[in-house]
């Protein structure tokens, strides 16, 4: 089965079958990871460039992963944001790109929008590995993918998501993603962290942490970024943590199944204590084994079978 | 002595409540007589040398209009603009003069600047320029320029436009020291620790594309201080490209109770909402950003009560160096001039400004708030004239602009109302029927 489109560039777009899809192709790739032999011929031939403007080592490797799982040949490219000084644009950059004919582009960049304008530069397909405070696809595919595993559904499901929703990518494609699934979805955070307009995108929005994690069945907690501190978005690490942290205390108030996630890495002792982080509910490793077979899925409905099976958009 | 006579056209002239359909004689570059069109018993030989005859039937004759906010980027940006292109992108948007910020490189801070940009423009120009000078050296923020010396080169008005000037004592001072000459200082109203790193308009679109956002109060401070400033001193304020709906509301307010302040607004600031960064076009980012849909209704609201002055386009040529990059890296700014009378026109047609309006804001109007004493076709005056045909419509096609850049997001869009002819100083500089089409 194969996306009829030729990118992935973000949840919001995509309908709720296209996602089912995706998850259910993921969930058939599972299994080739718990091979000894991991690895099947469906993307011999196929060339994969990750174009990361920002440093990543978890979503890079996993998509790397992925795509040799495949078979297809994966090059990393780390950029320097200096080769814009040099005058080279961001057209001229993908141009360059598409002249060594790779089949995918995965893109991440620390500004929103990039991979949306790599798309239009070229014919090949373009995969966003985080944009920004944008979309973070594939993070939310694994995500959902890990619900549903544990719980069997997404469809009726409380998520409660928080921390810096403002400064979150990982936020909006979830949003999307789970309430195109029939979730509801609750964000939290301090006001300096909550952005104009958040419930527009389809959620309830609250800055109390105890109402955020009562009734939830997935709490997910976002990684807080040190460096928000001097933009005076909150006090100190010690108040976001006591206010915004989720340790065991905060946890007495949750569901007894409750589940949480983390889409890492992870500040121990900041918005998750150790022991939630290592507890039973925590599915922060699943989310990682997951996001390989995401990524595989990815590559398969994106590049499998010939370009003329599918009518792309 | 050449003679230009521009016949049986509809003469619509807000600064003396004309329209109506007249024979405008010109001589020696004024405006020698006007004559109603349908008791105009003078003979014209045809051919007669030094004689030329412009038919302008069906179609509107305006005083030229005058751009009270234009960027040249001449001297030191001119792969993005020179004063040759810049002003040839003037004459065929219908506008006869403009005003020239001070942001080049070097920075209009001196007369030497100034000079060279009115040799340049004496040259090469096809529209009336008008520099305006630096507030602050370099655009520094700190020390006055010579507003005199400037003034005597040419400058009509000072402003440190692209900067905001943070202190407020020196906006102060400016505002005191500018009454000397009657000229006003021109304010690029933002604070800029609200406005941080943002790249569009703070709202929910910014919220949806992950971008960061510059609240509409980054704006409506900064506009508030500098009302107080003029309040205080009696200066002669001119707010530049308004765009929220409180700056509206503040200058409204402050003019009722006798502010010497005038303000302007840009056609796209009328015409688009921050949705149009929808696709992070970098074409739609501009500083002070789109706003929302309550902004552009007040501010349609604020050109029709007055409260607004001017319609001023913020022309500000970039090149793909600057534009096909990262959203967030992009420079700010569009290309206006070539558009500016055909979007403004566009709410004529919806009927949510009117004719008279609309050219009284981009033709009066600006002369008033910059002491120009143009904008008119009364007799006697310096014959600059734009001649249109409001029937006509036209696609924005960026290849074809006179402008040396083509940053415009209305590229592709059809718009009514096209230059016909434009006239300087009694002379045609513009002549749409002469474009190979």
């Amino acid at each position: 089965m194969r996306l009829k489109r030729k990118d992935l560039l973000g949840i919001e777009e995509l309908e709720r079958g296209e996602i089912e899809q995706i998850l259910s192709t993921a969930e058939s790739f599972k299994e080739v990871s718990a091979r000894e032999i991991k690895k099947v011929p469906t993307l011999r031939g196929k060339t994969v460039i990750n174009l990361f403007y920002e440093p990543s080592t978890r979503t890079r490797t996993s998509f790397e992963i992925a795509a040799k799982r495949m078979s297809a040949d994966a090059v990393n490219i780390s950029v320097s944001t200096s080769s814009v000084a040099k005058g080279e644009t961001l057209k001229d950059t993908a141009k360059n790109l598409e002249a060594m004919r790779p089949d995918c582009i995965v893109v991440r960049h620390l500004s929103s929008g990039t991979p949306q304008m790599l798309s239009k530069y070229v014919s090949c397909s373009v995969v966003n590995a985080g944009d920004g405070a944008h979309e973070h696809p594939s993070q939310a595919l694994l995500d959902m993918l890990t619900v549903k595993e544990k719980k069997g559904r997404i469809d009726g499901l409380k998520l409660s998501i928080i921390g810096d929703i403002t400064h979150s990518r990982v936020a909006r494609s979830n949003i999307y993603g789970f309430t195109k699934l029939g979730a509801e979805v609750t964000v939290c955070g301090p006001p300096t962290m909550i952005p104009p307009g958040m419930e527009r995108l389809g959620c309830s929005v609250t800055t109390d942490m105890t109402e955020a994690i009562r009734g939830a069945d997935v709490i997910m907690m976002l990684r807080i970024q040190m460096e928000r501190q001097k933009e005076s978005l909150f006090p100190s690490v010690r108040e976001y943590s006591r206010l915004y942290g989720l340790d065991d205390a905060k946890l007495k108030g949750a569901k007894d199944d409750v589940i949480i996630l983390h889409p890492g890495p992870i500040n121990r002792g900041v918005e998750i204590s150790s022991e939630v982080a290592d507890g039973p509910y925590s599915l922060i490793l699943d989310q990682v084994t997951n996001g390989v077979a995401v990524r595989m899925a990815i590559f398969y409905m994106l590049l499998g079978g010939t370009r003329e099976e599918a009518q792309f958009k | 002595m050449n003679r230009l006579v521009i016949k049986g056209g509809r003469l619509i002239d807000p600064s003396v409540n004309v329209d109506g359909l007249f024979n405008i004689y010109i001589m020696g570059g004024r405006v020698g007589t006007i004559k109603p069109a349908d008791r105009d018993t003078t003979e014209l030989v045809e051919g007669a040398p030094g004689l030329e005859v412009i038919d302008a039937t069906g179609l509107v004759v305006l005083p030229g209009f005058i751009d009270a906010h234009t960027h040249l980027r001449e001297p030191g940006f001119e792969y993005k603009e020179t004063i040759k292109t810049g002003t040839m992108a003037a004459s065929s948007g219908g506008f006869t003069s403009v005003l020239c910020m001070a942001n080049t490189n070097p920075v209009n801070d001196n007369a030497s600047v100034t000079r060279y940009i009115l040799d340049k423009a004496k040259a090469e120009g096809t529209a009336s320029v008008h520099p305006i000078g630096a507030v602050t050296v370099g655009q520094q923020g700190e020390r006055l320029t010579e507003f005199g010396e400037l003034k005597a080169a040419g400058c009509v008005a000072f402003s440190d436009d692209g900067v905001p000037i943070t202190d407020g004592a020196v906006m102060r001072r400016a505002l005191e020291y500018s009454m000397i000459f009657g000229a006003p200082v021109v304010s690029h109203a933002e604070d800029p620790r609200l406005a941080g790193a943002g790249v569009m308009n703070e709202g929910a679109v910014s919220t949806r594309l992950g971008l960061k956002g510059i609240p509409n109060a980054a704006e409506d401070a900064m506009v508030a201080r500098d009302l107080s400033l003029a309040e205080l001193t009696g200066g002669r304020l001119h707010i530049a490209h308004v765009s929220t709906r409180g700056a509206v509301e503040l200058i409204r307010s402050a003019k009722a109770r006798g502010v010497n302040v005038t303000a302007e607004v840009t056609p796209h600031h009328l015409t688009l909402t921050d949705e149009a960064v929808s696709g992070y076009d970098t074409f739609t980012k501009m500083n002070p950003p789109l706003r929302a849909q309550e902004d552009v209704d007040a501010l349609r609201g604020g050109l029709k009560d007055g409260t607004i002055d001017c319609i001023a386009t913020d022309h500000a040529p970039q090149s793909t160096i600057e534009k096909d990059v990262e959203f967030d890296k992009a420079a700010n700014g569009i290309v206006g001039l070539e558009t500016a009378f055909s979007l403004a026109y566009g709410l004529v047609e919806e009927r949510i400004l009117t004719l008279n309006e609309i050219i009284r804001a981009l033709t009066i109007n600006p002369s008033k708030a910059f002491l120009l004493n143009k904008g008119s076709l009364r007799v006697g005056s310096q014959a600059d004239i734009a001649i249109i045909d409001l029937n006509r419509t036209w696609k924005v096609d960026p290849s074809r602009l006179k402008s040396k850049s083509k940053n415009t997001p209305y590229g592709g869009r059809t718009l009514k109302g096209v230059v016909i002819k434009t006239v300087v100083n009694g002379s045609v500089v513009y002549d749409a029927t002469k474009e190979n089409s």
